[in-house]
């Protein structure tokens, strides 16, 4: 370790392996995870989130799951969290969770033909 | 980058280890396995997170969720509920004592929520054995400013400003030390770790170094760069064996980045740091004995002045300061003084770790603001007294120090308001009794720990203790006398003036502070035979209640001396002459029958 400035670049690439433990996460995904969204694909879709959230960097997002919320023809489906925004996606699939992290989460457009409204 | 979804923190602190967390741990990466998700779950093992009554337990990110009491078959459905479809499990949450519901999220609980972690902000949190994690944390950061944006007389001011005090159970100003030591003519001078813990019932320092063992060299490093010395030793008891190994794995993973060596942050400032594994003698956590036991020899103290900050190891100054009062130094650099100064109290500034021991719902450790009160530590986050007894008093302060009864429950703690109770800080250890505990008892047991633990270089400590634990021994037989009393104080203010070290001039105070506050007991035992609380095996006589007892027969199936004597359904009788009060019949019978007088 050769100054402040070296130790502080490391930390910073440690720094985000390290987020899913803040007590608290600004932004959140749960995907819904019920018998019916496991059956719908929800678990491939959560493992391609995962890579996604790692390709984008985005290590801040907290990413969970939740039961049935009752909606089981519109599975899988994930709800994410900003601030006091709540923004629901049905009908995800592998390709759809892909454009959702990277539209939703990067650029910050909700993408309103793929949402419950 | 590796990244997961969810980080599951599973505590292999020395008491979840004792409870079997290593079990867990493996059920839970087996079944981990087993449902596929080794990319997407991370298990860390960490230091202890405190609620170590509860062990094994576990914590899983993101969601803050805390299970305890874990069992290997439990970590199934914690995997196939929880990880995967994000169930939490509930019948393996906390239920506080006193609440109808269980809590899921661990900062929804009192025990967590009311602490204030500073020295143990890491424990429990990363993995102990992983600088990369240490470093994610802000670890070395402290260091790196304090070289390249800091002299070491600013070093030194920031610490004193902080108004940081020994952890160890003194109290003396650690800025003022590390002062007397950078003014001290004399080279080389050394830095070292005092990790002798040795009240019963303490065990914070262990939490620390095997919970977050960088935080200690990082500051010991501090401490070097401050006052201009390059070589720090670490006296750690060989009874901690993880301990020991953890550190001898923290400092090779610091010389591998550098962080511990020549030329650190690329100045010209070298510092290195060995371990010295004592033989865990109660006396070589005095300071002067631990010095002896480091340069190899007998570990006795020697009287002071010369106090270490000028004549200290092989006679040349040294800081000697404990491993709870390292753990805050990097917290103060990188925060600033008036960022620890802002908690605690007029004198006593900053946090202070507490390990709750004794017939409290939680125990374990905790650490809050100093200032704190009893009642809070006690009840709040220690949840009361275990099986809805009474609370009768708190010994804090180890063998050194003495009880606190109920009625000062709304003291706030620090320094100053222990000593004018009678007692001391300590190192933190509090140990809470319940009415069934005698204080003549709890007396003797302290000084009987004493009694064992002097080294025998003076007659003060070597026989008053013994004298003094001779004539305690006879009041708890119902053998002693009048002017007892009176023959304890003398002994015990003579020890108090003429023994050689702090272990010798602070043992009698266990006697002291219980005759000051429950006086009364010591005056049953002597003039009417009596134990108050029915602890004390001879002064007792176990009585069968014929209005209460059912003839059950429990009783006289457990009696291993064939004491008690009946007809079936009908009330039985205890023969005092073959009784021999192991009080087995009380804690079998169901009626509570079977009483004390």
């Amino acid at each position: 370790m050769k100054s402040l400035a070296e130790l502080d670049k490391l930390r910073e690439t440690l720094q985000r392996e390290m987020k899913a433990r803040d007590k608290e996460h600004d932004i959140s995904i749960a995907v819904s995870m019920g018998t019916c969204g496991i059956a719908a694909g929800a678990r491939e879709v959560v493992k391609v989130l995962l890579n996604e959230l790692k390709e984008q960097g985005l290590a801040h997002v907290a990413l969970t799951q939740t039961s049935c919320v009752g909606s089981c023809k519109h599975e899988p489906l994930l709800e994410i969290k900003r601030g006091n925004e709540k923004v629901i996606y049905v009908n995800v699939d592998q390709e759809r969770a892909k454009e959702i992290v990277r539209r939703h989460l990067v650029q910050g457009e909700v993408i309103k033909e793929w949402t419950d409204s | 980058m590796e990244m997961y979804r969810s980080h599951v923190l599973v505590c292999a602190g020395a008491g979840c280890i004792s409870s079997d967390c290593k079990s867990v741990q493996q059920a839970l990466l087996a079944n981990i396995n087993d449902y596929n998700l080794d990319s997407e779950v991370k298990v860390v093992e960490t230091g202890c997170m405190g609620p170590c009554d509860l062990g094994p337990v576990v914590m899983v990110f993101p969601d803050g969720v805390f299970y305890r009491k874990l069992k290997p078959e439990d970590t199934r459905e914690i995997v196939n509920e929880h990880l995967l479809k994000g169930k939490v499990v509930t019948r393996l949450l906390h239920k506080p004592a006193g609440s109808d519901s269980q809590v899921a999220k661990f900062n929804d609980l009192e025990f967590f929520k009311r602490q204030t972690r500073v020295a143990l902000r890491n424990t429990g949190v990363i993995n102990p054995e992983s600088v990369e994690e240490y470093i994610a944390r802000d670890g070395y950061r402290a260091l790196g400013k304090a070289i390249s944006q800091m002299s070491p007389q600013e070093v030194i001011e920031t610490i004193k400003e902080a108004g940081l005090r020994g952890r160890g159970g003194a109290g003396f100003p650690t800025g003022l030390k590390w002062q007397f030591t950078a003014s001290a003519p004399g080279n080389p001078k050394y830095v070292v770790c005092n990790a002798d813990e040795g009240d019963p019932g303490a065990f914070m320092d262990r939490s620390i170094l095997e919970g977050d063992p960088h935080s200690v060299l990082e500051a010991m490093a501090i401490c070097g760069y401050a006052i201009g010395s390059a070589k720090g030793y670490i006296y750690v008891r060989a009874e901690y064996p993880l301990a020991v190994e953890r550190l001898e794995l923290a400092i090779s993973k610091a010389r591998e980045y550098g962080l511990l060596g020549e030329n650190i942050f690329g100045s010209d400032f070298s510092f290195d740091v060995e371990i010295r594994v004592g033989a865990g003698a109660f006396v070589c956590g005095e300071e002067t004995a631990l010095l002896a036991s480091i340069e190899g020899r007998r570990g006795e103290p020697r009287p002071k002045p010369p106090f270490p900050a000028q004549e200290g190891l092989w006679g040349k100054p040294t800081v000697i300061n404990n491993v709870e009062t390292w753990a805050n130094i990097p917290q103060i650099i990188l925060n600033g003084a008036p960022w620890f100064a802002s908690m605690g109290t007029e004198k006593s500034k900053g946090t202070k770790v507490f390990a709750l021991a004794g017939k409290v719902n939680n125990t374990g450790l905790v650490e809050v603001p100093m200032g704190t009160t009893l009642r809070e530590i006690i009840f709040d986050i220690g949840g009361g007294i275990a099986g809805g007894k009474e609370f009768k008093a708190v010994q804090t302060g180890g063998p050194s120090g003495g009880c606190i009864p109920a009625e000062y429950l709304d003291t706030p703690v620090d320094y100053e308001s222990l000593n004018q109770l009678g007692t001391i800080m300590g190192s933190g250890g509090m140990i809470i009794v319940d009415e069934d505990t005698c204080m003549v008892d709890l007396a003797k047991f302290f000084l009987d720990f004493v009694r064992d633990e002097s080294c025998g270089k003076c007659a003060p400590c070597r026989i008053g203790t013994k004298r003094m634990l001779e004539i305690l021994e006879r009041i708890t037989r119902g053998e002693g006398q009048e002017g007892d009393i009176e023959l304890l104080e003398e002994l015990s203010s003579s020890i108090k003036n003429s023994a050689l070290c702090g272990l010798g001039q602070t043992a009698p105070n266990p006697v002291l502070s219980t005759l000051r506050y429950f006086r009364h007991e010591y005056e049953a035992h002597i003039r009417d035979k009596k134990c108050p609380a029915g602890a004390c095996p001879d002064l007792l006589t176990y009585y069968i209640d014929p209005r209460a007892c059912k003839g059950c027969g429990l009783c006289s199936k457990a009696c291993p001396s064939d004491a008690v004597m009946g007809e079936k359904k009908k009330p039985h009788t205890i023969d005092i002459n073959k009784c021999i009060k192991c009080g087995t019949c009380k804690q079998k019978c169901k009626f509570d029958a079977v009483i004390t007088l």
